[in-house]
């Protein structure tokens, strides 16, 4: 991190696309059930990702941001994503 | 054997991307290989016309880079499946399978968690009208779409596979058909 920039705070949230099936979220969904906790009807099961950027602006930590999450965080053949800052 | 930190690949006829786990599989199997340094390499060679098979986790690592289409998903039943499996060569006009009559079943054994194969509709018919699909379960064991055990690239030079080969060389293995795609290569070049 030099002078000029700053730290700014996301966080990504990556979930699978439509379609495309979630074990996980569906074994979650019959413990909830079997266990009378509530009346569950979909759980989808994800993924959340805190980075912590240094950049000279919002606008290029944002750029950065995106790029990270195209290419490597998520898979576009199966998943989709979400960010938003956060304070400190 | 080139070490994946290493950025050019020597001359070469085939490169094999083997199976077994890379950087922990965290994120998706394959995701932090398919950034490995030597990948640009592979990528290079694939785009002018190299020859490369992906077993298991080499599968997902090509499936990562976008060098072959789809992705590999975890298994419906959330299992570590190993044992072997029957399956049907439905695409015999690759260097890896020309040895094989089109439709022959052969057996070879799958080790994996994160098999299923996907990909969505319009790009899976795009992949059977390519002739894209080069192996299918006969009985599927983990949910893949389509059956898909297997794919190629649209030159029909790069073959991505979940089933292991390498495993079945030997009558002792119980099965030689591992054999067999090996020995297609040697006949293809």
């Amino acid at each position: 991190m030099t002078l000029n920039e700053k730290v700014f705070k996301f966080k990504v949230e990556v979930i699978l696309k439509k379609g495309v099936l979630d074990p996980q979220g569906e074994a979650i969904k019959q413990s909830i059930n079997i266990n009378n906790l509530g009346n569950i009807l979909d759980v989808k099961q994800g993924k959340l990702f805190e980075l912590t950027a240094s950049s000279k602006n919002r606008e290029q930590a944002i750029k950065e941001v995106e790029t990270i999450c195209a290419d490597l965080l998520t898979n576009s053949v199966i998943e989709e994503f979400t960010y938003y800052e956060v304070s400190e | 054997m080139i070490w994946h930190k290493e950025t050019t690949l020597p001359k070469v006829d085939l490169v094999v991307l083997p199976g077994g786990f890379s950087y922990g599989d965290y994120l998706r199997c394959g995701a932090i290989a398919a950034k490995s340094p030597i990948m640009k390499a592979v990528k290079n060679f694939y785009e002018i016309g190299g020859f490369i098979i992906g077993i298991c986790n080499g599968f997902q690592i090509l499936t990562e880079t976008k060098i072959l289409p789809g992705a590999l998903i975890p298994n419906t039943n959330q299992k570590f499946i190993c044992k072997d499996q029957d399956l049907i060569v439905a695409n015999n006009k690759t260097f890896f399978t020309s040895n094989f009559e089109h439709n022959k079943t052969i057996s070879i054994p799958i080790a994996h968690h994160d098999g299923q194969y996907f990909l969505n509709g319009p790009e899976i018919e795009e992949l059977e009208q390519n002739e894209g699909i080069v192996l299918k379960y006969r009985d599927n064991p983990n949910g893949s779409i389509k059956d898909i055990a297997g794919v190629c690239s649209k030159n029909k030079r790069v073959i991505g596979m979940m089933p292991h080969p390498e495993r079945a060389v030997d009558k002792e293995l119980g099965s030689v058909s591992g054999l067999r795609m090996f020995e297609s290569v040697l006949s293809n070049f």
